[in-house]
């Protein structure tokens, strides 16, 4: 057995809520991600024996969604979208800059091991703040070359948003659980859609006018 | 400035404070939607209601919801529900802003429908990249289930319903209805053969609907003023109002809710704040990244489901893309059919064959490499692929590229042997 205790105790939970148990696979991938960083042959031969599967069920499905890591990434994950949205408002500067910055190519992870980066074709659905990109699975909006800096460069040293972190809710997280607070640090904060961490009193995203609030972030 | 296009039923409430919770969502008279339903109709008489009102389904065909919700068969148990929250569309935003702004409202709209549909487990797939979505609706679902809307005998109802949030991995097909079905049940999200249809054999072979997130969302705001009344609001043919997602070369991009029927005009000029840099429109796209462009002189068109259909194109899921006149249309056909080459499910020969066809041609045609001869095969290549796909993802990677193939010929046929985009090269020398 090489899963912590507690990351079969999120697939078991998982597991139980469904009708049928197999429906806890992509949870319990997301579950097994989470803890070790990357689908390894091992963690999945023990999802398929909780979820009472065969392991080729279990690989099947891990190698079908783009997501669910093969191999190992740096610590932070960082997605430029390229798809027309974001093209039309500077993608291509973007993903320049971070290949000059970060010195690899899409899809390839830093020498420090802090950032995998690439470059999708997948709309994140952030086009409204255009151009995007997602920083450990959190939105980041109406990027320019310095703003990509700022974003970047208080994050490298931190560790994985999930070490030493609890599974959280319902414990078929989908990585990161909130970001952590020190990301924020000199970098002006983005406004737009509802941020899901509770607001300090008076602070931009309680004050935003609501007849900005589309979606976007506000220029 | 008077902003009077705009008609806010989904949205009216957004930016109230802490619509997220069900405290903030009930100051707003959350949740009276549910309490009406269970007070006012019978599941039947429920869904009477809702064909009444002609709601289309948001999520892109634009199938009517009543009369989708009718073909469950009678007495076959027990049936679920799926929400169709993996928005993937390319341009498309709308599901996550109004998850984002307000859970409850989904919740609620879930609740009414799995009440009319007589569910007692109800779904919410959500792509894997709206992470802080999932996360913002799991615990918008505990909330309500502290609070009585969720679980054994709803508000006294008697009805039972259970929530589950469930978050896909990185698939654009799982937006496909039976795709979504598969991966739900721990598969790879490969589309199924139709018929049965989900109404019949869905989830677990089970009687199964699967609803678009707008589309649920309208739910509290039909059962309180009544589908005669939603009917009202639009055109004949697409009632109520739509969330479009405005995007690209515009001076405000973002959502804007606009009653059906408005001129796209309006949502460009009064809304969205027009063209950037002064410049003008040469191209938009109004249903997303699957649908077939449409010019300037299209503008006039109502934002009616049937009138964008009848000019050659499909207002989806409610994407509007606006391109000015520095646009390279073979770049961004390029960039569409790359899309589609990732995600198709490989299933069917024709999309995972014709797609990698595809984005090869279209990248030798932007680099300027392509010659006449080679151009001329991408009718032949999508002519095989457009009908005869296994589900609409291999058909729509063909009607963006070969509309604007239609409508912008000469700029295609100028990438041919030019060695590099002809119009990056014109945008560089107008700044040089």
């Amino acid at each position: 057995m090489t899963l912590q205790a507690e990351t079969r105790t999120a697939i078991e939970r998982a597991r139980d809520r469904y009708p049928l148990a197999r429906s806890a696979i992509l949870p319990a991938l997301w579950a097994v991600q989470h803890e070790v960083g990357q689908i390894t042959p091992e963690a999945m031969r023990e999802v398929a024996v909780i979820l009472q599967v065969a392991p080729s069920e279990v690989e099947a499905v891990s190698t079908f969604y783009s997501m669910y890591f093969q191999h190992p990434h740096g610590r932070h994950e960082v997605i430029v979208c390229i798809n027309v949205s974001c093209a039309l408002r500077g993608a291509e500067e973007i993903v320049d800059h971070l290949e000059r910055t970060l010195g690899c190519a899409s899809g390839e992870t830093t020498a420090d091991g802090a950032f995998t980066w690439s470059s999708t074709v997948e709309c994140l659905g952030g086009c409204g703040g255009a151009p995007t990109m997602q920083v450990d699975h959190h939105f980041e909006e109406n990027l320019t070359p310095d703003r990509v800096d700022l974003i970047l460069g208080a994050l490298r040293s931190e560790p994985a948003p999930h070490e030493g972190r609890a599974l959280d809710a319902g414990g078929v997280a989908g990585g990161s659980g909130d970001a952590p607070k020190a990301r924020r640090r000199g970098v002006p904060a983005t406004t737009g859609p509802a941020t899901t961490e509770p607001a300090p009193a008076g602070s931009e995203a309680k004050s935003t006018d609501a007849k900005k609030r589309r979606g976007k972030a506000a220029q | 400035m008077a902003r009077m296009a705009e008609y806010r039923l989904l949205t009216k409430d957004f930016g109230a404070d802490a619509l997220q919770t069900v405290q903030g969502y009930e100051k707003v008279g959350g949740y009276q939607g549910l309490r009406d339903a269970f007070k006012k109709f019978t599941p039947d008489s429920l869904v009477a209601e809702v064909k009444t009102s002609n709601i289309r389904g948001r999520g892109g065909a634009g199938f009517p919801t009543g009369m989708k919700w009718s073909f469950l068969p009678k007495d076959v148990f027990p049936r679920y529900l799926c929400c169709n929250a993996d928005e993937s569309e390319p341009g498309c935003f709308k599901d996550r802003y109004l998850i984002d702004e307000s859970p409850h409202q989904l919740i609620e709209g879930l609740l009414i429908a799995s009440y009319a549909l007589q569910v007692n487990i109800s779904f919410i797939y959500i792509r894997g990249e709206y992470h802080d979505q999932r996360l913002l609706l799991e615990r918008a679902v505990e909330e309500a289930r502290g609070a009585g809307y969720i679980g054994r005998n709803i508000l006294g109802s008697g009805f039972d319903c259970d929530v589950i949030v469930h978050g896909g991995a990185g698939a654009y097909i799982c937006g496909e209805e039976t795709a979504l079905i598969e991966s739900l049940e721990g598969l790879r999200g490969q589309p199924r053969l139709k018929p049965p249809f989900p109404a019949i054999k869905g989830l677990y072979g089970q009687p199964t609907v699967v609803n678009n997130v707008e589309t649920l969302c309208n739910m509290p705001h039909i059962v309180q003023r009544g589908g005669e009344w939603f009917k009202s609001l639009g055109t004949e043919k697409s009632s109520g109002t739509r969330v479009f997602c405005c995007s690209g070369h515009i001076n405000r991009p973002g959502n804007y809710e606009m009653q059906l029927g408005t001129p796209i005009r309006e949502l460009l000029e009064e809304e969205c704040g027009g063209i950037w840099k002064d410049g003008s429109l040469k191209a938009f796209q109004p249903g997303g990244g699957s649908m077939q462009v449409l010019l300037p002189q299209h503008l006039d068109l109502p934002l009616d489901m049937n009138a964008v259909q009848e000019a050659g194109s499909s207002l989806g899921a409610g994407a509007m893309v606006f391109m000015d006149e520095t646009t390279c249309l073979v770049d961004v056909s390029m960039r569409l059919v790359d899309f589609y080459r990732h995600e198709s499910c490989g299933k069917c020969v024709p999309c995972r064959e014709g797609t990698y066809f595809e984005s090869e041609l279209m990248h030798r045609l932007e680099a300027g490499l392509a010659t006449r001869a080679e151009l001329a095969s991408l009718a032949d290549i999508c002519s095989n692929m457009d009908g005869r796909c296994f589900c609409p993802l291999g058909d729509t990677a063909t009607w963006f590229v070969m509309s604007a193939y239609k409508y912008f010929r000469d700029e295609f046929e100028a990438h041919c042997g030019a060695g590099r985009c002809p119009v990056r090269a014109q945008a560089t020398a107008l700044v040089a």
